[in-house]
């Protein structure tokens, strides 16, 4: 932890676990979307479902996935904001399996019809993790630019993936892989020290074997 | 990043630097950003400390409605010389119930170093500026010297009451704004990390067992306990009392204490003030 995760975040009371880092996993998850979102079903996990209304970690979710960071002052209001911006959004509990206490599952409805799933935890001090897209296990943090790309499990795609980015002279900070079977679905997950350029990402969409690509970008 | 207190009185033999310059330094070196940068992004964290505490607003109630409005009381009682501890000291509580109940409202402030214990470090600080008139800089400094003790005892032990108990947080925001204090009286490294381990010491054991699993009851007043226990550590540390168990090894305790406390004291509204029979009328009256 570095001394700003000590002293800081500015933020919107009053939690750092049930507020702000549920802001946070809001805004991840409208930042891997990469577009409007115009439908979210939110399920509420351990601590979050028990407490969380009091939190306003409800409130904090919806505003993340309006684009609010956790220090802005309309968080309290998302729900009518999200109105206004024909947001519509549900919650309800639900039980997931290993997972930590803090944690939601949101299903996502872009403007364009793109749909997605994630999970995201909240641990402690507004510090977050992803745990899952659309089902597969990936663990970053969101503190890196980080690209996730979701590909057939057979020989060739890391490559062609690492070769882009040495190519644009990105540096690898973290790169994990993960994958449902052999010869299955699989995902890497790199976080990188510098911005991957926004054409790399769509060259990548095109590569065969390539499923999906996610990318977030931390700029605003 | 350091690993103990001890670490960094020893680079401040090595290198002659002031304490709140290493923590700066070392932020700098991990981070690799340029120390302007680090000094500027500290400088913002006290101003919207003091943004937060200016816009106290004494009308706003929590989501719960029990929380808000007391700060403003002491205020008055202060006003109207009521206050047995004293002007600075009366400050000090008023101030860090408002911060605790801009929090619980949902206003803006600052993680120190959770938002449930937001309302220590900027009680003591921003009253030491305003009643003895501390340059702007030596506030940033003091702000340095907080987080880096809070930086060891993040990486030692726990700084999340779900974690460790409300030891974990009011208690280490206790030991940060003591050790801020220390620095600010004047006191060398020694002084700075004693008081740290006085204030941290007199917490332990502390549990965490909000009532409805809200961030206000006891969370708020606890605040002006860790302020006020803040300034009498740092006090007692500058006349040059000293922790008879080294300060690492009070952190150290911290984490046993914490990891011995039951699952119902660690933030899972299970236990203690949370489980009382009032405790539990709250919250059935809330969430029904
Ligand atoms: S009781 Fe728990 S939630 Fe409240 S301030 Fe203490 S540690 Fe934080």
């Amino acid at each position: 932890m570095n001394i700003y995760d000590i002293i800081g975040p500015v933020m919107v009371g009053p939690s750092s676990s049930h507020t702000a880092g549920a802001v946070r996993i809001g805004l991840l998850s409208r930042k891997l979307m990469d577009e409007n979102i115009i439908k979210a079903d939110i399920f509420l996990h351990g601590s979050f479902y028990a407490t969380g209304k009091g939190h306003g970690t409800d409130l904090a979710l919806v505003a993340g996935l309006l684009g609010m960071k956790e220090d802005d002052d309309r968080i309290p209001s998302s729900f009518h904001i999200a109105e206004e911006l024909e947001l519509q959004y549900s919650f309800s509990g639900i039980i997931l399996r290993d997972v930590h206490p803090n944690s939601a599952l949101l299903k996502l409805t872009g403007i364009s019809g793109k749909y997605m799933e994630i999970i995201g935890s909240s641990l402690g001090g507004g510090r977050i993790m992803i745990n899952q897209i659309d089902g597969l296990n990936v663990n970053f943090s969101g503190n890196y630019p980080t690209l996730i790309v979701h590909n057939i499990d057979e020989p060739g795609h890391i490559a062609d993936v690492t070769a882009m980015l040495s190519h644009k002279s990105i540096n690898i900070a973290q790169m994990q892989l993960y994958r449902d079977g052999r010869g299955g679905n699989a995902v890497m997950v790199i976080e990188c020290d510098q911005e991957v350029p926004y054409e790399s990402v769509k060259w990548l969409e095109k590569v065969e074997g390539v499923v999906k690509v996610s990318y977030l970008s931390l700029l605003d | 990043m350091f690993k103990s207190l001890s670490d960094i009185i020893k680079r401040i033999k090595k290198t002659g630097l002031p304490f709140w310059e290493i923590i700066l330094e070392d932020d700098s070196y991990e981070r690799q950003v340029p120390k302007e940068e680090s000094w500027a992004k500290m400088k913002s964290l006290y101003h919207e400390m003091k943004l937060a505490d200016a816009s106290y607003d004494k009308n706003l109630r929590s989501a719960s409605n029990l929380a808000g409005g007391d700060g403003a009381k002491v205020s008055e009682a202060l006003e109207k010389g009521e206050i047995l501890s004293g002007p600075f000291m009366g400050e000090v509580i008023a101030k860090a119930l408002k911060m605790a109940e801009s929090n619980a409202c949902m206003k803006r402030i600052v993680a120190a170093p959770t938002g449930g214990s937001c309302g220590v470090i900027p009680a003591v600080l921003i009253t030491c500026e305003e009643k003895l008139r501390f340059s702007e800089d030596k506030m940033i400094e003091a702000m340095f010297v907080a987080a880096g003790i809070g930086q060891v005892i993040a990486e030692r032990a726990f700084i999340s009451g779900a974690e460790g108990g409300c030891q974990a947080e009011i208690g280490s925001a206790s030991s940060m704004a003591a050790g801020a204090i220390s620095y600010l009286k004047g006191g060398d490294g020694n002084k700075i990390i004693h008081a740290a381990a006085l204030a941290l010491k007199s917490m332990l054991g502390s549990t965490c067992d909000p009532v409805a699993g809200l961030v206000e009851i006891p969370c708020i007043k606890r605040n002006v306990m860790g302020a006020v226990n803040a300034v009498a550590c740092a006090d007692m540390a500058c006349a040059g009392i000293i922790s008879r168990i080294p300060p690492d090894e009070v952190i150290d305790a911290m984490r046993e204490t914490g990891l011995a406390l039951p699952d119902s004291l660690r933030e899972t509204g299970k236990g203690g003030l949370a489980q009382t029979k009032t405790g539990k009328e709250i919250k059935n009256s809330i969430w029904s």
